[in-house]
């Protein structure tokens, strides 16, 4: 047999056979595992990310379900947390962050899907290739500048049109966070869009369909599954958005839909009670905790079904 | 009569054609409103910052004075040096264990079970809302690990928010070097560490720099996590600083210093009933907007040269 080390590439074994030159691929063998071993300690280390939070959120929890029945904390409409008489109905703040999410999808889906459509099939390249750029610019604007614009100009300006319209409301948070979301659903939509068959366009063009006509019958439908992840993610992270509706949405926990009142939203609460001087282990504390299990829960549902959806569609083209 | 049916069907034909462009028209416009309108916004968002916070932001004492109880006295300068400090540890956190996993998903990782759930785990870590990692850095960092409100634990918090958006970039910028690359340093018989580190990393540099730099823009704006675990006090000191001029040079008492951050502090500011604190907000504002866009158009700019380079 010849001594020629059988590959370089995986030089495992030869650690096993003497001399000088094999003592360097020996020494190079074990480099190399310590390089891998190393990578995926990285890699391994972000499932530790989500392991640490889930045994955050379930380790606070607990003692709060322990005090609070979940019947109470799913069917009350009350969220009183430091109040004498403490009640914690978190459906309150659920109430309020559906709403916010709620508005803002009404912004941004018809923007959204109006944009995705424009750039996807009427478009010229070098259009789409300026437009891109630019999304991904309104998507770094910090979200407490967000909020302030919410604030301090967005809602005394709607206050001129609703004359109804609270200081705080859920009204100007929705519609500033559906704008917010709007460069992510358009930029995801229109990835779904583009990567429908070309093919399926030109069936379509050659029975003598419009180009509007191809975008609303043919595209569409043919993308359909990864334009609704695109809005089901985006719903999830107007959900989990939190400086916007802290700073211009108020925090009176209110159960209700009204988007002209000012009501706390999940985040919001987070936040407020993370403001004051919280005693660790008191059942308030407890309840951001809770609270945020809620929020995560939520997230996390609309974010698999998203990522089911994306997938799919991945499957399909 | 054959004449005229073929006139009806060329008037026919028309009118579709002209109706199809109207739509089309439509449809165009509608875009074009769309952008129209999210320009107007980033710009209105800017110009009314701006506009506000104009009388603070030309008077230099705002960018080296602390916070204060008197609005026209009240300054950045803790805000910004704890958002140096913060982003310093976030980057030297965030940087190594995002390229590693993101080297690890594309070069080594098997086909697996294993490979499967750290692949998920990464795409659901980059949706989870940033309130939440303040809530695992509140229980885990300041109350289990007692790292307390510190500086260490605001950049180890914001590290792990953006660890998803490096790794991506990561794999992203991995993905699109060509293989014929890896072939020719294994044909010069290079294995495979040599491989990774001297031909696939520096080929990936400016793919990972771009995702680095979204991150960080991230990062620096991002007060939700922070707040969480306590940060929104007032700060009229610095940290210790990090350098020194007695050996050892280098000094980490900053790691362990109480902090504001400047996205904290323009939060702090909207929240006062004053209208003279507004301005405050408005000018940090305008410093943050300008530091987050400049950032994201440095990572577009970088992203658009590669591309121009790989044609």
């Amino acid at each position: 047999m010849p001594s020629i080390p059988s590959s370089v590439v995986d030089a495992d074994n030869e650690c096993l056979i003497g001399g000088a030159s094999e003592a360097f691929l020996c020494r190079r063998a074990f480099w190399n595992r310590v390089a891998a071993w190393l990578l995926f300690t990285a890699a391994a280390a972000s499932v530790l990310v989500t392991l640490g939070i889930v045994y955050v959120l379930i380790r606070d929890s607990i003692p709060f379900f322990e005090q609070v029945p979940l019947s109470e904390f799913l069917t009350d409409t009350q969220w009183t947390p430091v109040f004498k008489n403490a009640r914690f109905g978190v459906m309150t703040l659920v109430s309020a962050t559906l709403t916010v999410a709620a508005i803002a999808l009404v912004v941004a889906i018809p923007a959204g899907l109006g944009l995705a459509i424009f750039l996807s099939e009427y478009a010229n390249p070098k259009l789409r290739e300026a437009v891109k750029p630019f999304l991904e610019l309104l998507e770094g604007v910090p979200t407490v500048v967000y909020g302030f614009f919410a604030l301090l100009f967005l809602t005394p300006m709607l206050q001129t049109v609703i004359p109804g319209l609270s200081g705080f409301n859920l009204l100007a948070p929705g519609l500033v966070m559906g704008i917010m979301i709007l460069p992510y659903t358009a930029s995801v939509s229109e990835d779904a869009m583009r990567s429908v068959p070309m093919g399926l366009r030109e069936a379509g063009y050659a029975l003598g369909f419009s180009r509007f006509r191809v975008a609303a019958q043919v595209v569409i439908p043919a993308a359909l599954s990864g334009i609704t992840a695109a809005f089901i993610l985006g719903m999830s992270r107007a959900v989990g958005e939190t400086m916007v509706v802290a700073i211009a949405a108020g925090q009176n926990p209110n159960f209700g839909f009204d988007p002209l009142e000012g009501a706390a939203t999940i985040t919001a609460y987070i936040v407020q009670m993370a403001m004051g001087d919280l005693p660790h282990g008191s059942i308030a504390y407890q309840s951001v905790f809770a609270a945020g299990l809620v929020l995560f829960l939520i997230t996390l549902l609309f974010n698999l079904i998203g990522f089911y959806l994306r997938r799919r569609f991945r499957e399909v083209y | 009569m054959a004449n005229s049916s073929l006139a009806n069907a060329q008037i026919e034909s028309a009118r579709i054609v002209a109706a199809n462009r109207r739509t089309d028209l439509l449809m165009a416009s509608i875009g074009i409103l769309v952008l129209g309108i999210a320009t107007l916004l980033l710009t209105s968002v800017f110009v009314g910052l701006l506009a506000s916070g104009w009388d603070r932001l030309i008077n230099p004492d705002f960018y080296t004075h602390f916070p204060s109880r008197h609005p026209q006295q009240a300054g950045i300068i803790s805000a910004i040096v704890g958002s140096s400090l913060v982003m310093l540890v976030t980057a030297v956190i965030a940087i190594p264990l995002g390229v590693a996993a993101g080297l690890y998903l594309e070069e080594y990782a098997p086909k697996n079970w294993l490979t499967d759930l750290i692949e998920i785990n990464v795409s659901n870590l980059a949706g989870v809302p940033s309130i939440i990692y303040g809530l695992l850095a509140l229980g885990l960092f300041v109350y289990a690990f007692s790292l307390g409100e510190t500086i260490l634990t605001a950049g180890l918090t914001l590290a792990l928010l953006i660890l998803p958006v490096i790794i991506v970039a990561t794999r992203e910028a991995v993905r699109s070097i060509p293989l014929e690359l890896r072939e020719a340093a294994y044909g010069l018989g290079a294995d495979k560490w040599q491989v990774v580190r001297m031909y696939v990393l520096p080929a990936a540099r400016p793919g990972i720099f771009t995702g680095v730099i979204v991150g960080l823009a991230r990062a620096i704006g991002e007060a939700a996590p922070l707040i969480t675990i306590g940060a929104l006090t007032f700060i009229a000191f610095l940290p210790p600083l990090p350098v020194q001029a007695t050996p050892p040079f280098v000094n980490f008492d900053w790691l362990t210093s109480p902090f504001t951050v400047m996205p904290i502090q323009l939060f702090n500011w909207v929240s006062r009933p004053q209208a003279e604190f507004h301005v405050n907000a408005a000018a940090t504002g305008v410093v943050l907007m300008v530091m987050t866009l400049a950032m994201n158009a440095l990572a577009i700019y970088v992203r658009l040269r590669l591309r121009r380079l790989h044609r």
